[in-house]
C-alpha cells in the first residue's frame, strides 16, 4: 500500500523538478524577490537622471526655499515667465514653475509648465513646501516668529507596545507585521492556486490520456490520487525552501558586495534601543532621507528581528501544507469529474470563491487583527490558511492557533474523504457532461 | 480441469440500470476464454471487477479457488482497451515505473524489460520520449508493460485495435506463447475471426446478461443445423430430383464448371442418407458440413435476444 503510494510520490516529484520551467522559476523566483528588495535602493542612488525645474518667481520671496531632492532639482531664473518658456520649448528645463506676484493671495493663480506631462514627485514636492512656506508667512503676518514655529514643530511617531503574559513589554511595529502578514498569507494564496492547479491538470491529464486505465488495476484510485497531492505537494516546498535559501543569500551578498547602497549596517542598529533612535537627530535626517516617514531603517531590523521567525516559518509550512491538502484534494475531484480544462471552470468558481474572499477580507484583517472578522476568517479552513497567515505577525493567542490548526486538519480529512469519492468514479467515466447533481450522487454511491 | 476464475452470479447496478445482471463465467486454467458482447453489454464492468477497480454488489468472484483479494492484484494483467501512457515521460522510464507499481523490483524490472524491448525492436527508443513513439510502438510497450510481472492471468481488452497485420502476427505469438507457458488469459474483443482462431472458451455477454458460454467447439457444433456444402462434376440427374421428404436443396449454382450445392438434412436423417442419394447424380468432388462462423452466432445470439 505504501509501497506503491510512494512510487507515484516519486514518479510525481521527479517529473516536476526535472522540467525546465521548474529550474526556471527556482532560479528566478528569487532573484525577482532579492530584486523587489534591493532595486529600489539602487535605483534611488544610481538614478542620475534628475528632473530640472525652472523657477520663475515674480515676488522674489521663495527662490531660496527650493530644495534639491534625490530626483528634483530648481534651478532659479531672474527671467520673466516669456523667456523661461522659451527656455522650456528649447528643453533646457524639464518643467517651469511660474509664481505670479498675486499667488500669496490667489494661489490658484500658481502654475507649472512642462512639455511632456509634468512629473508627480516634482509637483508634489513644490506644493508641500509652498504649502508651508505660505503657512509660516501668513502666521508672520500675524505676529508669531519662524523661530517660534520651529521650536513648536513636532514629529509624532508613537512607538505601540504589546503587554505579554509574562509581563514582558514588547515593541510593536504594524507597519512591519502588516507587510510581512500580506506577503506570506499572498504567498500562501498563490502557492495553494499554483501547485493545486497542477493536481488538477495533472489528473485531467491522467484521464484524457487514458494512461488511468493501465494505472488503476495496479493502484487503487485513492493511492493514485493522494500519491499525486504528496508528490505534488514536495514540489511545492522545495521550490519554497530554495527561494527562502536563495534570496537569503541573494540580499546578503548584494549588501555585502555594495554597502554604500545600504545606508545602515545592520550590526550597529540591531543594538540601538528604541529611544536612542526617536532622539536622534541623525536619524530623523537619516529618516527622510530614505523617505520612509513612519519608520527608520533600524526599527525595520528591529521589528523584523522582534518577529518569532520559528512560529513564522513553521506556521508557515504548516498552514500551506494544510491549506493545499484542503484545495489540492478538490482540485483532484474536480479533474476527475471533467473530461477537459474547459469543463473545470464550473466547478472551480465555488472552489476557490473562499480563498479569494480570504485575499479581499485581508485589509480588513490587517487593520482588526484581534477581531471578530479575523477570528472567524482564521478559523474556517477555506480560508484560514491565508488569514491566519495574516495574523502571525501581529501575535496570535495559541487558542486561536490551535483551534484553527486543529479545524484545518479536520478539513482537510473531511475533504480528501469526499475527493476520493468522487475521484473514483469520475477518473473511469468519460463523455459525459458531469453536473453537480452527478458529484452528489458519486458521493453517497 | 480447475478454473483460474470463477465469477459466480455478479450483480453489478450503478445509478438508474443494472450493469451486470447475475452472470456467471468459469474460465479454465491454461485457457484463451474470449469474452464477447456488443458495445455496453456490460464486458468492461465485468473485466473492472475481476480487476477489482470496482467491487461486486452481489455474488463473488474466485481466484485459483481463493476468494478475491487485494493481493491478487498484482498475479493479473490488464490491458485496457482505453490505454494510454504518460505522454512527456521517457519510454523505458516510464515502462520501469509501472512495472514497480505492479510489485517488481527495480533492478530485475529493468533487466526484464530490456529483454523484452530488444524482442520488439524498441530498444533505441529506450530515451526517447513516448510522444516521439508511433501509436503501434506505444502499443507494444503496452502489451510488454501488461505481462513483464509475468501474471498467472492475463486480460486484454481489444488488444489487436491499432496494430498492422505484421504486428498483430507477432502478438498472436506471443499470446500462444504465454498460454504454452502457463498463463490464462481473457480475451474481451468484437473481432470474431480472431476468437475463433485463438479461443479455446468463450462468453457471450448481452444486455447485462451472460447468454452463452462454453467450449468453442461444442458451441459451433451445437449451431450446426445439419446443412452441407457440396461440389459435383458430371451431373447425370438434376438435384432438384432430390428426395423433398428428407432433403431441402437450400440453394446451387455453377461455378468453375462445378456443380455447387447447399443441402439441409432435416432432423433423424444420416449423412450417409445424403451421401447415397446424390452419389447417383454425378461425381461428388467435396462434401463439407457448413459449420457456422462465430461471427454467426453472435449476430443470431444477440438478435435473437432482442
Amino acid at each position: 500500500m505504501f509501497k506503491k503510494i510512494s512510487i507515484i510520490i516519486r514518479r510525481e516529484f521527479l517529473s516536476r523538478v526535472r522540467k525546465k520551467s521548474f529550474v526556471v522559476m527556482t532560479i528566478l523566483g528569487p532573484i525577482l524577490f532579492a530584486a523587489l528588495i534591493t532595486l529600489p535602493v539602487i535605483v534611488s542612488q544610481i538614478s542620475d537622471s534628475k528632473y530640472e525645474v525652472a523657477v520663475v518667481d515674480d515676488t522674489d520671496l521663495f527662490y531660496d526655499r527650493f530644495q534639491d531632492s534625490n530626483d528634483v532639482i530648481f534651478t532659479n531664473l531672474a527671467t520673466d515667465l516669456d523667456d523661461a518658456l522659451e527656455l522650456l520649448r528649447r528643453e533646457k528645463f524639464d518643467a517651469v514653475l511660474h509664481i505670479p506676484e498675486v499667488a500669496f493671495e490667489s494661489p490658484s493663480t500658481l502654475r507649472m509648465f512642462s512639455k511632456d506631462a509634468v512629473n508627480l514627485n516634482a509637483k508634489i514636492h513644490v506644493e508641500n513646501v509652498l504649502k508651508h512656506e505660505f503657512e509660516s508667512l501668513k502666521l508672520g503676518a500675524r505676529g508669531i516668529d519662524s523661530e517660534v514655529l520651529r521650536a513648536i514643530e513636532t514629529n509624532i511617531n508613537i512607538q505601540a507596545v504589546r503587554i505579554q503574559d509574562d509581563g514582558m513589554e514588547e515593541t510593536d511595529y504594524p507597519e512591519i507585521s502588516m507587510a510581512l502578514g500580506i506577503i506570506s498569507g499572498i504567498v500562501i494564496y498563490m502557492f495553494i492556486f499554483l501547485f493545486g492547479s497542477q493536481v488538477l491538470r495533472g489528473v485531467l491529464e491522467e484521464k484524457t490520456s487514458r494512461i488511468v486505465e493501465v494505472m488503476i488495476s495496479s493502484v487503487r484510485p485513492f493511492q493514485l490520487m493522494m500519491g499525486k497531492i504528496v508528490g505534488i505537494a514536495m514540489v511545492g516546498l522545495t521550490q519554497f525552501l530554495i527561494w527562502v535559501f536563495l534570496t537569503i543569500i541573494i540580499v546578503f551578498s548584494v549588501q555585502a558586495a555594495m554597502p554604500e547602497l545600504f545606508q545602515f549596517t545592520p550590526d550597529e542598529q540591531v543594538h540601538m534601543t528604541s529611544s536612542q533612535m526617536l532622539d536622534s537627530e541623525a536619524l530623523i535626517e537619516q529618516m527622510d532621507s530614505i523617505q520612509q516617514p513612519d519608520t527608520t531603517a533600524g526599527q525595520v531590523l528591529e521589528a523584523l528581528s522582534a518577529i518569532n521567525w520559528y512560529v513564522m516559518i513553521f506556521a508557515f509550512i504548516f498552514f500551506f501544507l494544510g491549506g493545499y491538502f484542503l484545495y489540492a484534494s478538490l482540485f483532484a475531484a474536480i479533474g476527475s469529474a471533467v473530461d477537459n480544462e474547459a469543463d473545470t471552470q464550473q466547478f472551480m468558481l465555488p472552489v476557490t470563491i473562499p480563498l479569494i474572499l480570504a485575499i479581499i477580507f485581508a485589509q480588513a484583517v490587517m487593520q482588526d487583527p484581534s477581531g471578530s472578522v479575523a477570528f472567524w476568517l482564521s478559523i474556517i479552513p477555506l480560508t484560514s490558511p491565508v488569514i491566519m497567515m495574516i495574523r502571525i505577525p501581529f501575535g496570535v493567542p495559541f487558542f486561536d492557533l490551535y483551534l484553527s490548526a486543529f479545524l484545518l486538519i479536520v478539513g482537510f480529512l473531511a475533504s480528501t474523504w469526499m475527493a476520493a469519492k468522487i475521484y473514483r468514479t469520475g477518473i473511469l467515466l468519460y463523455g459525459k457532461k458531469v453536473g453537480y447533481k452527478d458529484l452528489w450522487k458519486w458521493l453517497r454511491y | 480441469m480447475d478454473n483460474l476464475l470463477e465469477v459466480n452470479s455478479v450483480v453489478k447496478d450503478f445509478i438508474g440500470h443494472r450493469a451486470l445482471d447475475k452472470v456467471s463465467i468459469k474460465v479454465p486454467k491454461q485457457s484463451i476464454f474470449g469474452m464477447l458482447g456488443p458495445n455496453g453489454a456490460g464486458k468492461t464492468t465485468l473485466i473492472r471487477i475481476i480487476n477489482q477497480i470496482i467491487g461486486p454488489d452481489e455474488g463473488q468472484v474466485f481466484f485459483n479457488g481463493e476468494k478475491l483479494r487485494s493481493h491478487h492484484v498484482d498475479k493479473i494483467g490488464y490491458l485496457p482497451e482505453e490505454r494510454g501512457l504518460y505522454k512527456k515521460m521517457k519510454v523505458g522510464e516510464q515502462a520501469l515505473y509501472l512495472a514497480r507499481l505492479k510489485g517488481l523490483e527495480a533492478s530485475y524490472a529493468k533487466k526484464s524489460l530490456k529483454e523484452w524491448f530488444e524482442k520488439f525492436d524498441l530498444l533505441p527508443w529506450w530515451n526517447k520520449k513516448v510522444e516521439a513513439l508511433s501509436k503501434g510502438m506505444q502499443q507494444k510497450v503496452q502489451f510488454i508493460i501488461t505481462i513483464l510481472h509475468k501474471p498467472e492471468l492475463l486480460i486484454f481488452d481489444e488488444p489487436f485495435s491499432g496494430f498492422d497485420p505484421i504486428n498483430i502476427n507477432l502478438l498472436k505469438e506471443e499470446i500462444f506463447k504465454l498460454k504454452e507457458n502457463g498463463a490464462t488469459i481473457i480475451f474481451s474483443t468484437h473481432d470474431m475471426g480472431s476468437v475463433e482462431e485463438l479461443c479455446d472458451e468463450i462468453a457471450l455477454i448481452n444486455k447485462s446478461k451472460k447468454v452463452l458460454e462454453g467450449n468453442v467447439l461444442e458451441i459451433k457444433r451445437e449451431y450446426a443445423k445439419q446443412i452441407f456444402r457440396i461440389e459435383m462434376a458430371d451431373i447425370i440427374q438434376p438435384l432438384e430430383s432430390i428426395d423433398n421428404q428428407k432433403f431441402q436443396l437450400l440453394e446451387q449454382e455453377n461455378k468453375n464448371g462445378l456443380k455447387q450445392a447447399v443441402i439441409k438434412i432435416n432432423n433423424d436423417i444420416s449423412t450417409n442418407e445424403l451421401l447415397n442419394e446424390i452419389i447417383k447424380m454425378g461425381n461428388i468432388v467435396s462434401f463439407n458440413e457448413v459449420i457456422p462462423s462465430m461471427n454467426e452466432i453472435f449476430i443470431k445470439t444477440v438478435s435473437e435476444k432482442q
